[in-house]
Order: structure tokens, then C-alpha cells, then sequence
């Protein structure tokens, strides 16, 4: 098998596709918005719950491939906890991770998003990976809708 | 005359697959198993040569040049157009119209003969399996001038029923615009029968033929079709080219589509008069080269033979139908009795994303995605499909490697 289709499709990506966490609508939430990729019909929603500037919870509901669905369920379970400002800079590092090849995927800064430098190997599906990104991005502005595009 | 049947029908592989340059070439340092030619067709040598041949030694404007390069040109482009009229056996050049390719022949017909012909409470009929370009356009002109788009739904294997088309076409309708072969579903609609019908209530018909083009001899007086659209990057043409077919009356009775220089027969303030068909509908310094290749695809069409083609292509469907179906959870999209060489399909618990990417590195070419027919992916209730597309290259040793990545997806997703 290609390395690089195995550097793509880890265990852990491939684990959250199968069960993914945070997967459905909470009972309450302060912030939401919804996530579309035109080119594959991609769709996330994201659901936050925010106090005094700190991600309490966060859920997700959609359908997409398994880049999507393992970065939604990854991506909710790193930022609860975090402030707002710490998970927009973490977006940031993210983007750079799974665009950049000089960016060294060390375990020890990028913890489980590790998992998705792979990803640079395959510029088709970076907007897999980013699509719950930008739209958690998105529920924090309150901007409601946001697309790849 | 058995021998004879064979020999029309026999087609070398081996030496269709030498034309072809690209398919040289080895993605991941693998063979590559080209199976989207639904979404464009690979270029044999002789288009690519005609192409660059007229660069070299023909290039220039057309029709009003007086100079040796402008005649060269000028015949090589109408004489393009000779070879279309015949490889569609249209009655005359005035029946051809070279366009940018199947949308933008759609949209001619939308916005001349649509904005002349159709208004206010007029209806057009077009079918679930429309790709988005037999679609969009006449939303546009619905909204512009308050007609109604009606659509003749599809069953579970993806067909159209004749009753169906009966009972939607009344004295509102003013055109059917509908697939010969489904882009998605590879279904091929019983053309002629619809346009009998439609005939029978003089209703005129546009038939879309972006994807039955490369799969089977299309003779337009035969079929009796008003309008046929012809993309030339699908028919192993270079891209940005394509014919609309009009019948002549019916083209000659239309207003022009875009203004500009060679549609017009003379021009001043007081008035303008336009040129005669089919160079009315040929605003602007066309794609010259284009059409020079496109004809050259078709005496390399012509030179296969359509019923080699067909029986291969058939032969394809059939191995790859059978082997696909032995993977677990898999399921086609799109089994109606008379297909083209396209298969659709989906898997459970695998997004087609993935399974494109996957295969991709095994070397093998699909398609994967809405098809950009998102209202048959609405009607089976998925968001996207895998699609595989045969052509007169593929072979079935294309069909297992599929098949084995495949295998290989199914065992790592579980």
C-alpha cells in the first residue's frame, strides 16, 4: 500500500471516523454555525458552549469523508477547556500543519492534530480537515454560515 | 460474413492504448488505470498533432483574412465543420454551431430560442437525471419570464418512464430538453421515444448528448431531435469545444446569441443585419484550433468503428459490474437495463472522498463526488458516488485493479 495513503488514513483518523465523539446536538449551546464544502457537499455543524471566554463544551453534527468527520471529532474534544483566543491560535497552528512540509508534526506541540500532517500530501482534501475548523472559527464569530470557498 | 461480423467488431486494444500518450505515464509508479472518462476523455496523438500542426502552419483569423495563412485557416475550420455535419449526419453546415462545449450549447438554446419562444405559464420539460447544466439555465429563463420547469422523475435502477413522459407534456410545454446518457447513472434514455411523443404534440426537443457522443453513433435526422449538443473534450477532442446541432428551420427562425464580429452581415447606427446560419450564433474569433482537433477526434471515432466501440465498452460494463458487485457493502448506483460503460456506486461507511483518494495512489482514475447532479443524489438519498467511466482504452485487467484497491479500502475502513 502507498506510504503516504497510510500517513493519511491512521488508526487514530480512522477510529474517529468509525466513532466519532462529541457527535450530535447538545440540549444547549451559546454558539453554532454550520460548515458546507461546495466541491464535495461536505457539511458540518458546531455547537459551543462558551463562558467568560471559555470553550465548556463543544459538539458536532454532519456527514462527510473520514478527514472530516476524525477532525470534527478530534477538534471538539482539544478545545474544550480552552479559551477562545487559545483555540483560534491553535486553528492557526492547525493550517499550518496540514499545509506546510517544514512544519515538523512533533506529538509533543500538536498533541492528537498530529495525526493530520498527512494530510499535506494531498492538497484535494486540506479543506476536509479545515471544514470544522473554520466553522467552530465561525460559531465564535457568530457568523452562522461559512463555506471552503 | 461471421468472419466479417468479427472483424468490425474486434478492436486492438493494445494499439488504441499507443495513441495515447498519457497513458504512459505512471502516477505513484504505477501503471495508470484511466477509469473518469466520463468527466473528460483522454487525447489521442492525432487530435494532439492537428492541434499543434495548425499552431505551426495554419494559424491565423478566419473568413475575412485574404492572405495565404487566413485561406489555410479558414478551410481547415470550415472543413471541420464538414466533418462534423457528417459524423452527426446533420443535412447541412448550416445545421452546425460551434460552441464552447455541451453548457454553453444549452444555454444558446435558453436564451434564444427559450427568451423568443417561452413565457408566462409555458412549461419545459427535462428529466430527475439532468446534469446541472440541463437544469440551471432554465431556472434562470423560469425566473426571467415565468415559465415552469417540470421533471419526469426516476425509479430506483435510474430509468425514466414513457407514461411518465406522456402524462407531463401537455399543450404548455414548449420544449423537452432532456440526457441521452446519464453522466451519473450511465443510463441511456429512450431518446427516440420521447421525441416521437413530444413530436406528436410539435413540441421540439433538445437532446443533450455530452456523454452519448463517445459511446454511440448519434445520427440526427435518424433521431429526429430539433437540437443535439456535442462536447468535444469527452469525444477525445481538446476542451473548450463543442457543437450545437439545430435543425435548420428551427435555428434560422432564432434570435443571435451573443453580438459581436462574424455574426453580423453588416453594421450601422441605423441597423444592424445578420449574418446568415449557422455563423449568426458564432460571435468573436472562435476556438479554431479546437475545432480542428475536434474533427480530427471524430475520423479517429470514425476510424474505430462505434460498433467495436460499443461491444467493448459493453464487455467492460458487464466484468466490471459482475467483479465490483462480489465487495462487501457495495452497492451501484444506477442499474437500468440499458447502461452506458459508466458505474456508479457507493459503500457502506466509506465516503466516496475517501475511496477516490485510496485509489488514486493504487493508480486508478475515478470520479468521485455529486457527479454535478445533485438531484439524483437527493433521489438515492446519498451526498456523492463513486464513478468509474470506460472507454475504448480500458481493459479489464483496469477492472480488477479497481476492484482490488477497493478490496483494499474495504479492509482498512473495516
Amino acid at each position: 500500500m502507498n506510504d503516504e495513503i497510510k500517513e493519511l488514513y491512521q488508526q487514530v483518523i480512522l477510529d474517529h471516523n468509525k466513532n466519532p465523539r462529541n457527535f450530535g446536538t447538545p440540549d444547549s449551546c451559546s454558539h453554532d454555525a454550520n460548515g458546507h464544502n461546495p466541491l464535495c457537499g461536505d457539511t458540518v455543524h458546531v455547537y459551543l458552549t462558551v463562558n467568560n471566554g471559555v470553550i465548556e463544551d463543544a459538539h458536532f453534527k454532519g456527514a462527510g469523508c473520514a478527514i472530516s468527520k476524525a477532525s470534527a471529532s478530534i477538534m471538539t474534544d482539544i478545545v474544550r477547556g480552552k479559551s477562545v483566543e487559545e483555540a483560534k491560535k491553535l486553528f492557526e497552528a492547525f493550517h499550518k500543519l496540514i499545509v506546510d512540509d517544514s512544519i515538523e508534526p512533533d506529538v509533543d506541540v500538536y498533541g492528537k492534530l498530529a495525526v493530520f500532517a498527512g494530510v499535506r500530501e494531498f492538497p484535494s482534501r486540506v479543506k476536509c480537515a479545515s471544514l470544522a475548523w473554520h466553522t467552530m472559527q465561525a460559531a465564535i464569530d457568530n457568523t452562522n454560515e461559512v463555506t471552503t470557498e | 460474413m461471421s468472419d466479417q461480423t468479427h472483424l468490425t467488431t474486434a478492436l486492438d486494444v493494445d494499439a488504441i492504448r499507443s495513441d495515447f500518450p498519457i497513458l504512459q505515464q505512471k502516477p505513484y509508479g504505477r501503471e495508470l488505470a484511466y477509469l473518469d472518462n466520463g468527466a473528460t476523455a483522454q487525447k489521442p496523438q492525432c487530435v494532439i498533432a492537428a492541434v499543434n500542426t495548425y499552431y505551426r502552419e495554419q494559424n491565423s483569423n478566419i473568413h475575412r483574412g485574404v492572405h495565404f495563412l487566413s485561406e489555410k485557416a479558414t478551410k481547415a475550420y470550415e472543413g471541420a465543420r464538414t466533418t462534423v455535419k457528417n459524423f452527426l449526419n446533420a443535412r447541412s453546415e448550416k445545421e452546425i454551431v460551434f460552441v464552447r462545449g455541451t453548457t454553453e450549447a444549452i444555454n444558446l438554446i435558453a436564451y434564444t430560442f427559450g427568451r423568443s419562444q417561452i413565457g408566462e405559464g409555458d412549461e419545459i420539460l427535462v428529466s430527475e437525471m439532468e446534469h446541472h447544466s440541463n437544469i440551471v439555465p432554465w431556472q434562470i429563463l423560469c425566473e426571467e419570464r415565468g415559465c415552469t420547469l417540470k421533471v419526469v422523475p426516476i425509479s430506483d435502477s435510474g430509468e425514466i418512464s414513457i407514461e411518465d413522459v406522456q402524462q407531463l407534456i401537455n399543450e404548455r410545454t414548449k420544449l423537452v430538453s432532456m440526457v441521452y446518457v446519464s453522466n451519473s447513472l450511465g443510463t441511456v434514455n429512450p431518446i427516440k421515444k420521447v421525441i416521437d411523443i413530444a413530436h406528436s404534440h410539435d413540441i421540439p426537443v433538445l437532446v443533450d448528448g455530452a456523454q452519448s457522443t463517445p459511446h454511440m453513433r448519434v445520427d440526427v435526422q435518424e433521431l429526429g431531435c430539433d437540437f443535439y449538443t456535442v462536447s468535444g473534450h469527452k469525444l477525445f477532442g481538446p476542451t473548450g469545444i463543442g457543437v450545437l446541432y439545430g435543425r435548420e428551420e428551427i435555428l434560422e427562425n432564432m434570435p443571435p446569441f451573443h453580438g459581436g464580429g462574424d455574426m453580423i452581415r453588416s453594421v450601422s447606427f441605423s441597423g444592424t443585419e445578420y449574418n446568415s446560419l449557422p455563423f449568426k450564433f458564432e460571435a468573436g474569433t472562435p476556438n479554431i484550433a479546437g475545432t480542428i482537433g475536434l474533427a480530427e477526434a471524430m475520423k479517429y471515432v470514425d476510424s474505430i468503428g462505434y460498433d467495436a466501440i460499443h461491444a467493448h465498452e459493453q464487455d467492460l460494463l458487464a466484468y466490471a459490474t459482475e467483479k465490483l458487485q462480489t465487495i462487501d457493502g457495495l452497492r451501484i448506483i444506477g442499474t437500468a437495463e440499458n447502461k452506458a460503460s459508466v458505474i456508479s456506486f457507493v459503500m457502506d461507511g466509506i465516503h466516496p472522498h475517501d475511496i477516490g483518494s485510496f485509489v488514486d495512489r493504487q493508480g486508478v482514475a475515478i470520479r468521485v463526488g455529486h457527479h454535478c447532479t445533485q438531484p439524483v443524489m437527493e433521489k438515492f438519498g446519498i451526498p456523492a458516488t463513486s464513478r468509474a467511466s470506460f472507454t475504448m482504452y480500458n481493459t479489464r485487467e483496469e477492472a480488477d485493479r479497481l476492484v482490488e484497491a477497493l478490496q483494499m479500502v474495504r479492509e482498512m475502513f473495516g
